[in-house]
């Protein structure tokens, strides 16, 4: 994702990261490798972007944050989605179907 | 959101943990993708690089992380104000021009409010003012305007009514004379000014007596006991604050009356500030338009209802007295309700906002000088930007650190400019004319540090987004490429400065012409001849004698006789009269006079200027009699039928001034004048009036004139101490009792008619030289910082030949492109804005070209110099030096 498009898919990358974590609480280079998965190597965020994203989530309360031993028995920093959060990616998957519905109408509309 | 508002608190309090949480949470990042990297057969430090690539910077995404943490804001905030102050600290001189500019800008702009504040904006000390009107009359049919009210128009007014909750009648003495009373009984007689009222002036101001009681109706009957209240400066002074005061008796005009009553420390009457005494008005012993009046409208009553309210009872009058109805028709009479506060102020307003106008523009002119400052800094400080930039400081981040520089910058700068208002204002009270109403409400107040407090961030947010908004998108690479070896410096970066300098000369301009246009008026009116000759040798003073003996006029002249033979007597006294008024003291009155060959039927005559004079009033004026002869007292002792006119008012009715001669005027159908003498014109309005038609008649006609005359001295001693020491002792040698008031030079009244322009004059010509000054500061700082940038450059001209002569125009022709450039804009601006003086001018068009050459060329020629300095500098350099200085 560059820099450049960072206003036009903020909502983009908030929905990204809201979904990564819906399976289950991951720390920062998790979250990314999960992005870059889920959308098929499509997209992969910068950290310069990741962590301001998620700490102004976890201001807003859609994400908790919490220290805990990583597979390797490193400590690392999980990031988990709380109710309100899944309140919040339920809310934006549904907004961002309907701008593909009507984005893919306008397009193909002659 | 108090969650959100307490992690702010939070953020703020454990900045340090958080921080470290942060740091925590990107070291882990970091092992996380070594260990990865390594996972993939990569080596320790190859792993290393490649992670913290990927991360793509520790710094900038910390920077990231804290700008979106609630708290960023006022911990940014506070760290950029100790970062500004640390730079201010840093640059002392710069710092030092920078600050004491803006003082002067927002002193003096605070100063000239806190005037505005107090004399215009604030309310009158009364509760409800707003419902507060003052009741006058105008009689545009004999062009008289704001007339006062007589004691029938108050008892119609009181009783018909139906949008007064009560109006009440006041005294205040007629034209310029203040009225006063003879005190006796309490040590030295003494004469204090006094107020008459009738018993609902202190209700409707809901003015409550500190002690005793206020008056009531029966108070303003007549033949019920004499009755006084005293203000609360005089009962300190007079009765050491004694709270027995009330049920003494004191003797006011020779009859004792009891105080009834103290008022408080804060009472003020309209704009009266040295009142000792109040007493009933008893309208019905009085009569004539000698009244001014104030009402309380009822609750949710307008002005403009009032305004209809008072035209309807109008006509009420005709019909209690018929005998008027010649005289209501031809002067049409209609009302006219002003709120209180306007009658207070009056047309000062003008003034005061050209003032404050002009103060604007010397604000923005500093602001303009402190812009610049920014920016020359700024381009120093480019390496630092970029530094900022490239560890991942935002460029809002930047430009908002270097707009809240500015912000302190102003800060400190308001303060100290507070401080010189305070100073200043003392000054200005000092300077102001004396007809400036309500000096006393000027002050600072807290509408003042808050306009203070606006102003000054208004001016940081002015001059500092000039250099935000232009450096703070340095990119980060730019910035420290580019080390301090500049070739000539870009145009565009001249580009901002440039134009502020033609800002600062266009608007010194507006300023420089408008105080040249005030000179000329100063001019204009010092030139206009009076009507008198060398006022300063005219001493001029009045006495009272208690009204009782206007009962005896033939007594009252004795006694003015006696005065005026001591007085003559007084070694170097060349000529002394009594008078009703002195010219130019407002005390002359505005009559109709008839002219008995020019009578036009049921047509009411105009009104003319009426003195009341005695022989010799025109030798010690030393107004020029044109033809004719003086009155003699002979005239006024045996009463003879004459009167004496201004040349005029004879040219009006007769063309030539002896033809007036023998002719007959009078005040009344009944009570015919010849006319003996036809004198000069003198300019008793001012002398930015016309010189008003005037007819003097024999002092010995009026006993109010002969019971408080005015004493008119010409000696070259007069205005001494010394003079005016045997001047007392002639009229106590009459009657020890009687007190010398209103003791004034007739160049007293001459210098007070223009004291409003020369004040105005006083204020535009400082504020033009401020803008002169900082203009032109503004200007040389602009070409000396382009000669140092160009030193360079001028020293390979020099190398390459080129003569000193040359490089002189070269550097002055810059300099001077801007200065007509800025001298276009100021006369295109000053034309536009300088119609708004004009009703201050006199004998000058607001567009007066003189004045508008003069001052282009004066500010050409400064600028001129300004620029030659510097580039005089630029030419010395040896050519040598400039090329291995770089």
């Amino acid at each position: 994702m560059g820099q450049k498009h960072t206003d036009l898919l903020r909502g983009t990358l908030d929905l990204l990261v809201l979904k990564a974590l819906s399976l289950e609480p991951l720390h920062g280079v998790g979250i990314s490798r999960r992005i870059t998965q889920i959308t098929k190597e499509a997209f992969t965020v910068s950290f310069g972007s990741l962590f301001p994203a998620l700490h102004r989530m976890e201001e807003r309360g859609w994400v908790e944050a919490e220290w805990r031993s990583s597979d390797n028995n490193r400590r690392a920093k999980y990031y988990r989605l709380t109710s309100a959060g899944r309140a919040q990616l339920k809310d934006e998957a549904r907004r961002w179907n309907q701008v593909v519905k009507i984005m893919a109408a306008a397009v193909q509309s002659t | 959101m108090p969650k959100r508002i307490l992690s702010i608190f939070r953020n703020l309090f454990r900045k340090r943990a958080i921080e470290r949480a942060l740091d925590d949470e990107l070291r882990s990042t970091l092992e996380a993708l070594m260990q990865e990297k390594m996972e993939q057969g990569l080596s320790q430090s190859v792993a290393r690089r490649e992670a913290l690539m990927e991360i793509g910077g520790i710094e900038q995404v910390k920077e990231g992380v804290r700008a979106v943490r609630a708290g960023h804001f006022v911990e940014d905030l506070a760290r950029d104000i100790r970062y500004g102050l640390r730079q201010l600290r840093r640059n002392r001189s710069f710092t030092a021009v920078a600050v004491l500019t803006l003082a002067l800008g927002i002193g003096g702009t605070t100063a000239i409010f806190s005037v505005v504040n107090g004399v215009l904006l604030q309310p009158l000390p009364y509760s409800h003012p707003g419902s507060l009107v003052g009741v006058g009359l105008d009689l545009p049919g004999i062009n008289q305007f704001n007339w006062p009210l007589s004691p029938a128009e108050y008892f119609t007014f009181r009783e018909q009514s139906r949008t007064f909750q009560d109006i009440g009648l006041y005294y205040t003495g007629f034209g310029g004379n203040i009225y006063s009373v003879n005190v006796t009984g309490l040590g030295r007689p003494e004469h204090v000014p006094a107020l008459g009222v009738t018993d609902g002036v202190l209700p409707i101001l809901e003015v409550t007596p500190l002690l005793g009681r206020s008056f009531t109706r029966e108070d303003d009957e007549p033949g019920s006991s004499d009755t006084v209240m005293i203000t609360y400066g005089y009962w300190r002074s007079k009765f050491g604050g004694d709270r027995s005061v009330i049920g003494k008796t004191i003797d006011i005009e020779g009859k004792p009356s009891t105080i009834i009553g103290v008022l408080p420390q804060r009472f003020r009457f309209l704009d009266m500030t040295n009142l000792g005494i109040l007493l009933p008005l008893r309208p019905r012993t009085q009569r004539g338009y000698n009244y001014f009046a104030v009402a309380r409208l009822k609750p949710g009553r307008t002005l403009a209802e009032a305004n209809a309210d008072v035209a309807r009872m109008i006509p009420m009058q005709l019909e209690r007295f018929p005998e008027a109805a010649e005289f209501f028709k031809e002067a049409r009479i209609v009302p006219n309700l002003q709120p209180l506060k306007q009658y207070v102020i009056g047309d000062v307003g003008k003034v005061l906002w050209v003032l404050m106008g002009g103060i604007g523009l010397v604000l923005l002119i500093a602001c303009a000088n402190v812009a610049s400052l920014l920016l020359v800094r700024v381009e120093g400080r480019q390496q630092e930007l970029a530094i900022r930039a490239a560890l991942g400081g935002s460029p809002g981040r930047i430009a908002g650190g270097l707009l809240l520089e500015s912000l302190v910058l102003a800060m400190i700068g308001g303060a100290l400019g507070l401080l010189f208002a305070y100073g200043g204002l003392r000054v200005l009270i000092a300077l102001a004319p004396s007809d400036l109403p309500r000096l006393n409400d000027i002050g600072i107040d807290g509408l003042v540090l808050l306009f203070t407090l606006g102003v000054t961030i208004l001016a940081g947010l002015l001059f500092g987004s000039m250099p935000a908004l232009r450096y703070a998108g340095v990119r980060a690479g730019a910035g420290l490429r580019e080390t301090g070896r500049s070739v000539s410096a870009s145009r565009k970066r001249h580009r901002a400065r440039n134009a502020l300098v033609v800002i600062q000369v266009g608007l010194a301009l507006v300023l420089l012409v408008s105080s040249g246009l005030m000179i000329r008026t100063f001019q204009a009116l010092i030139h206009v001849q009076p009507g008198f000759t060398a006022p300063t040798e005219v001493e001029t003073f009045h006495v009272h004698f208690p009204p009782e003996m206007i009962k005896a006029p033939e007594r009252l002249v004795r006694m003015d006789q006696a005065i005026l033979d001591n007085i003559e007597a007084i070694p170097g006294v060349s000529s002394a009269d009594f008078s009703g008024a002195v010219p130019m003291d407002a005390g002359a009155e505005s009559d109709p006079v008839l002219v008995k060959d020019h009578m036009l039927q049921g047509q009411l005559p105009p009104a003319r200027k009426c003195f009341w004079v005695s022989p010799s009033f025109f030798r010690t004026m030393g107004i020029p009699i044109v033809a004719g002869r003086d009155l003699t007292w002979n005239d006024l002792l045996n009463k003879r039928p004459v009167a004496i006119v201004s040349e005029n008012l004879a040219r009006e009715y007769w063309h030539n001034p002896s033809d007036a001669l023998g002719k007959q005027i009078g005040g009344s159908p009944k009570d015919w004048r010849q006319i003996v003498g036809v004198v000069g014109n003198v300019h008793d309005d001012g002398t930015s009036q016309e010189a008003p038609a005037t007819v003097y008649w024999p002092i010995t006609d009026s006993d109010v004139f002969l019971g408080g005359p005015a004493f008119a001295i010409r000696s070259a001693r007069g205005g001494t101490q010394s003079f005016m020491n045997e001047v007392r002792r002639a009229v106590w040698s009459v009657d020890p009792d009687l007190a010398l008031y209103e003791v004034h030079t007739l160049d007293y009244y001459y210098t007070k008619s223009m004291a409003r322009t020369s004040f105005t004059l006083v204020m535009l010509a400082l504020a033009g030289a401020m803008a002169l000054l900082l203009g032109i500061v503004g200007l040389y700082g602009v070409i000396a910082y382009s000669v140092s940038q160009r030193s360079h450059e001028i020293g390979i001209r020099m190398a390459l030949g080129a003569q000193r002569r040359d490089v002189l125009k070269l550097v002055v022709k810059g300099g001077m492109g801007l200065t007509v450039i800025g001298v276009g804009v100021g006369v295109a601006a000053a034309l536009a804005l300088t119609r708004f003086l004009s009703s201050l001018l006199y004998g000058v068009k607001p567009t007066d070209p003189l004045t508008f050459v003069v001052v282009s060329l004066v500010l050409t020629g400064v600028a001129l110099f300004a620029c030659y300095v510097p580039a005089r500098r630029a030419t010395k350099a040896d050519p040598i030096v400039a090329l291995r200085y770089e």
